[in-house]
């Protein structure tokens, strides 16, 4: 369990300000999502926690900077689940998921049996033992997301980092992922922080919403907070239907029909 | 089911062992003067290990074993194992399964230092260091070198593809200087091109010696490596967060390869085609993870060179063929069939 603080987080790239004075606290065994139109930041917001985009303000797992951190340490806190991970052409399954002990391992130094160990019960674990020996690129959109969450949990940071995990998967497997996510956090402990495009599915998993826009923080709190009309016209220039349905906060696009209605007075 | 890859690899790499073991004791009991080959493995067992084996050879024979065929069959090995596993190397670091040992001008700089020998008159000299060797040790070591400097000075992150673009900037300075020379000397130009076609001439144990070292602490270091060249395989950015020092790792990386083609070209000269087939036949045949790539990379490289300079050897006995007219000659079409079982499968 980890809490991770930001603290007037900025990103600026050739002169370009991408993320500027964003400043949070997401408590240990907690999951935020971040949320916002394209080009809000979200993404950037993201590598600046992990490290691979320079920053300014300050970032901190358990109170201790990750700018302090070596590339081992920091892997060993923060696993990061990129939104279009590159997959080598032909890496099987079990070879992809062992990628993640690195920050265990010497750098000339090779798996041990507990390295083995772990990843066989990360493929039980997540329903891929029958996949071990496939290569990842030959299955489908959910196993494929299934096996990079799989390989974040072989690197057993407390905290993990998905950007877009429902990226390009049916509503099927948008589920079975998101479920997957929260079961992780409930029986590790695993502190969460995602991107999400989806904002009903934000609503109903996360325990707290971030609503990113132009760089900065511009809602934050539980979905019903954060997810409302207004909100989501303002910033994403959608008009939408938000309704509170007993699972959770529904989002649904307006008709031309509907936005007729809405508009007539 | 056993889930893992360990025990698969295992016994591949016993299979690759195998091959080499085989095709040395080929290419000792093979050769343009009949010996018994019951005695050619005798006396080679007896000169390489404690044991004691009688056999009916003659003196003559037995200079013949000991300095000829044994020394050329372990230079053979050991410029198999350097070429290949550098390419192996090279391609997992570049990312690139068209990169060879000589993409950051380690070819084109050994070549004009062996030139700049030649034309000097350096190649007549005897002595126990080969001024040739040096020369083109020298220049292929300043080749990678400065590749890395104009790499490093056009891009700080030290990426992939400016090392590249570097080394074809690189490269193509250094052949257009050794042209010239070679122009300016038309004498010297027989000695130059069959150094540049690649060979495995040696006198006694002298090259294979001065190889044993260095081809063995470069090969041993790369042959770990496997694991890091699956993680780069990833990328850069998600190998750093992986944990990897990627910028760290490609330097050591690098040069480990480079020492070890500089050396192997000074003693064999610029041996075509083994660097870039045999990594990647291997990829064809037993899967993209480095960790099997690096190691039958050494094994099949060595039984492969070995296997070409017999043929060298043997072919227009008592001429020989260069040995980069061979391995281009089988290892083209042999690459060929392996690539359409790959892609049928």
């Amino acid at each position: 369990m980890s809490r991770v603080t930001l603290e007037n987080v900025g990103v600026s790239v050739k002169g370009t300000t991408l993320v500027e004075g964003v400043s949070l606290r997401v408590e240990s065994g907690s999951w935020l999502s971040i949320i916002g139109p394209n080009g809000a930041g979200k993404s950037t917001l993201l590598r600046a926690v992990t490290g691979v985009a320079a920053f300014t303000g300050s970032v901190e797992v358990d109170g201790r900077p990750v700018a302090d951190m070596t590339r081992r340490e920091r892997a060993a806190a923060i696993a990061w689940v990129p939104q279009t991970p590159v997959i080598p052409p032909g890496m099987r399954v079990f070879d992809y998921l062992l990628l993640g002990r690195t920050a265990h391992l010497h750098p000339l130094a090779t798996e041990g049996r507990s390295d083995l160990d772990l990843v066989e019960s990360i493929l039980e674990d997540l329903d891929l033992t029958t996949f071990a020996r496939r290569q990842v690129s030959t299955l489908s959109g959910g196993e494929r997301q299934r096996t990079v969450i799989g390989r974040a949990l072989a690197q057993q940071s407390p905290v993990l980092l998905l950007d877009e995990p429902t990226t390009a998967l049916d509503l099927g497997h948008q589920q079975d992922v998101l479920l997957l996510l929260r079961r992780l956090q409930q029986e590790n402990g695993q502190t969460i922080i995602s991107t999400m495009h989806d904002l009903t599915l934000a609503g109903q998993f996360a325990d707290h919403l971030v609503l990113l826009a132009g760089g900065s923080i511009a809602a934050e709190g539980d979905a019903t907070s954060v997810l409302t009309e207004d909100h989501i016209h303002n910033h994403y220039g959608a008009r939408v239907r938000v309704t509170h349905e007993p699972d959770g906060v529904i989002v649904v696009p307006r008709t031309l029909t509907g936005l007729a209605q809405r508009e007539t007075p | 089911m056993n889930l893992r890859p360990a025990a698969a690899r295992l016994s591949w790499l016993v299979g690759g062992a195998l091959f080499v073991v085989a095709a040395c004791v080929f290419a000792l009991v093979v050769g343009p003067t009949d010996i018994p080959r019951s005695g050619v493995l005798a006396e080679s067992v007896n000169r390489l290990t404690p044991l004691t084996i009688d056999n009916d050879l003659t003196e003559t024979q037995r200079s013949i074993v000991w300095n000829l065929r044994l020394p050329r069959v372990v230079l053979g090995v050991l410029v198999g194992a350097a070429l290949a596993t550098s390419g192996a190397t090279y391609q997992g670091v570049f990312r690139n399964p068209l990169a060879d040992p000589y993409l950051l001008g380690v070819a084109a700089g050994g070549g004009l230092g062996a030139t700049i020998a030649f034309v000097n008159g350096w190649g007549d000299a005897t002595g126990a260091f080969d001024a040739v060797q040096i020369a083109a040790f020298i220049g292929a070591l300043t080749s990678v070198g400065l590749t890395w400097i104009v790499g490093v000075l056009g891009d700080q992150s030290r990426s992939a593809t400016s090392l590249i673009l570097a080394g074809v900037a690189v490269a193509s300075f250094f052949t257009a200087a050794q042209t010239f020379l070679q122009q300016r000397n038309a004498d010297d130009i027989r000695q130059i091109y069959t150094w540049f076609l690649g060979g495995l001439t040696t006198s006694g144990w002298d090259e294979t010696l001065q190889l044993l070292p260095v081809a063995i602490v470069c090969v041993i270091v790369l042959s770990i490596s496997g694991r890091t060249l699956d993680v780069l395989a990833v990328g850069d950015e998600e190998a750093t967060m992986l944990g990897l020092s990627v910028g760290r790792s490609r330097v050591l990386l690098v040069v480990v390869a480079s020492l070890l083609t500089a050396s192997a070209v000074a003693v064999s000269g610029l041996i075509a085609f083994v660097g870039l087939i045999v990594p990647h036949t291997v990829r064809l045949l037993f899967g993209p993870s480095f960790r099997t790539i690096v190691p039958m990379s050494i094994a099949v490289g060595a039984g492969f060179l070995v296997l070409c300079d017999l043929a060298a050897r043997t072919i227009l006995s008592p001429a020989e063929l260069p040995i980069g007219v061979v391995t281009a000659f089988f290892g083209a079409p042999f690459f060929v069939v392996i690539l359409r079982t790959a892609a049928a499968r």
